[in-house]
């Protein structure tokens, strides 16, 4: 199952052919993701990027097992694993026993409430690692100087900024030393100082920790920032996976040398043009109508 | 000219057909209705199954931390934090109960057995069902609301994505505390129900104290008291059931954590009116 491009050991994730259906008030369904295969090396940054409803967030929450897919195969090649691990075949304990070796950035950065940083960034380490509390303390000070949050360990989640959360978010995100990091929309309702700050911050992590990196962003300059590699999507299908070189080539091109719609609507995309393939309505499926409408 | 009798039996054609789907859209609706009702006590139950299930493995297995702090936190917000409404409600309830059956008991000559009825009424009746309406109002809303703003803020999410279960993190907790802490606060409120009564039957009906007293231990037996709190017991649990299921089901933004807490304390009350009248009927039968 391993992809053409490099052997298994290569690989963080292998995505294929993934379909993921809702179903519709009216007794139907609507197909968001659509047969949608690439595949994740493992230590790369890869960007996850398209429109309002092209089926990036529902990628993200069939990658991280919070939504099954109804076809297709989600394989993790985690170390220390002879065979690798589909996600999509996998019971609630053995999807638990994979998401310890995984950490998530929710788009809030989504801090228990009740408890104090220090407290959220401790809990995947009191509930899974099952050593001494003093040995707990230690980590958790380590994690939160990791993402300069130390100063802030004893406050509670209401009382950080929108970046200061995220940032403590990436400190429990840590906790338990993932081999990949899934990042939702790391930059969204941040400043660009401090959106920059963050992507230093992810990019920083990557290099010292040398983990595997998704990021789900519509962030651009902050997609360009972080990236190794990225995959468009649109309409629930992959329309490109590359280097970020050759997404720069489509982005600072001369409209008139694009070749055909595909190249046309990521052109817009990766320029934020307002006219194009994307605002098109006659070219929107029923899903990205409904998000674009808000529904 | 079109005929008449073509044109009154097209007429009755379209009423007929107007009935018809009048019938079927009714159908239709009592059909999706019934559902979600069905959908809504499947849920509620398999939650219960859910929570168990995590309280017995906290206990029994080593390896899964049963949360002592997270179930004295939600005993002492549950509990503590009510004791002042329920001690208003009961003595309220007393004193009301009494002055209430004060005329018709003295128009036979039994003013002082208002004692008789205060008691029964408190502890086999009043004392839970209200204990657990205010605490479906107190408790069960605030439960609601928490779980739901949880869920929005995507803390649920972010606790499986931990590979911590919800259900054990936040209902195994919420429901023990509840279904623990409504059987002490129906103690306190047959005390305080039965002294609402005391305070009228002696201050305003004139009834002599030690009378009252005697008469009141004569009427309880201990049956009364322990009826009462094997209720109060499944409707703590039940409003709490109720609360992590509306909360855990919510969407729609701050809109959606509204809706929760209404449905929470709108259902819970539905569901204890009925369970008093099944476990009534249940105990009536059985001459408890």
């Amino acid at each position: 199952m391993a992809s053409a491009r490099g052997s298994a050991t290569d690989l963080a994730i292998s995505v294929r052919d993934v379909v993921k259906e809702f179903p519709t008030g009216d007794g139907g369904v609507i197909r968001v993701l659509d047969g949608v295969t690439f595949d994740i090396r493992r230590g790369e940054t890869l960007v996850i990027m398209g429109g309002s409803g092209c089926g990036k967030s529902t990628l993200l929450n069939c990658l991280i097992g919070e939504y099954s897919v109804n076809g297709g195969h989600i394989l993790f090649f985690t170390k220390n694993m002879r065979e690798p691990a589909d996600i999509a075949l996998m019971d609630e304990d053995g999807l638990n026993e994979l998401r310890k070796r995984y950490g998530i950035l929710f788009q809030s950065g989504a801090l228990f409430g009740s408890m104090t940083l220090a407290e959220n960034v401790a809990l995947p380490l009191i509930e899974h690692s099952y050593v001494d509390a003093s040995i707990i303390d230690i980590v958790v000070t380590l994690k939160l100087q990791q993402v300069k949050m130390l100063a802030h360990r004893n406050k509670m989640p209401s009382q950080l900024s929108g970046g200061q959360k995220k940032r403590a978010g990436l400190a429990r995100a840590t906790a338990l030393d993932p081999e990949i990091l899934f990042y939702d929309e790391p930059s969204a309702g941040l400043d660009p100082v401090t959106s920059a700050a963050i992507d230093e911050l992810m990019m920083d992590l990557s290099r010292k920790l040398r983990v595997t990196s998704v990021v789900v962003t519509h962030e651009m300059d902050s997609a360009f920032r972080i990236a190794d590699r990225m995959v468009m999507l649109d309409k629930g299908r992959v329309l490109k996976i590359g280097d970020r070189c050759e997404f720069e080539r489509i982005r600072d091109a001369d409209p008139g040398t694009l070749d055909g719609r595909d190249e046309r609507l990521m052109h817009q995309f990766l320029r934020g043009a307002s006219e194009g393939p994307i605002t098109d309505a006659d070219g929107m499926t029923e899903f990205e109508k409904l998000i674009i409408a808000g529904e | 000219m079109s005929d008449p009798s073509s044109e009154s039996a097209a007429g009755r054609s379209h009423i007929a057909y107007r009935a018809i789907s009048g019938v079927g859209s009714i159908t239709r609706d009592q059909a999706s209705r019934l559902v979600s009702i069905l959908s809504f006590v499947g849920g509620v139950t398999y939650l219960f199954y859910d929570a168990l299930v995590w309280a017995f493995r906290g206990v029994f297995q080593s390896r899964i931390r049963f949360g002592w702090p997270a179930l004295v936190h939600q005993m002492v917000r549950v509990g503590v934090r009510s004791i002042s409404i329920v001690f208003l409600v009961q003595i309220f309830i007393g004193m009301i109960l009494a002055l209430q059956m004060a005329p018709t008991l003295q128009s036979y000559g039994q003013l002082e057995r208002v004692a008789d009825v205060v008691g029964i009424a408190v502890v086999r009746e009043l004392g839970p069902l209200l204990t657990g309406i205010v605490l479906s109002g107190f408790a069960g809303a605030s439960i609601a609301a928490e779980i739901g703003a949880m869920v929005e803020a995507e803390e649920i999410k972010a606790l499986r994505a931990h590979a911590l279960n919800p259900v054990r993190f936040l209902v195994t907790p919420r429901v023990l505390a509840t279904a623990g802490m409504i059987v002490v606060l129906t103690v306190m409120a047959d005390y305080i129900g039965v002294f609402g009564g005391f305070l009228t039957s002696v201050f305003i009906l004139d009834v002599p104290p030690s009378l009252y007293v005697n008469l009141t231990l004569d009427a309880l037996k201990m049956t009364d008291f322990v009826t009462g709190l094997v209720k109060a017991c499944v409707f703590g649990a039940v409003i709490a059931l109720i609360a992590c299921y509306e909360g855990l089901n919510v969407s729609g933004g701050a809109e959606g954590v509204g809706r929760a807490t209404t449905a929470t304390v709108v259902k819970s009350i539905v569901a204890l009116i009925g369970i008093d009248a099944m476990f009534t009927a249940v105990f009536y039968a059985l001459g408890i």
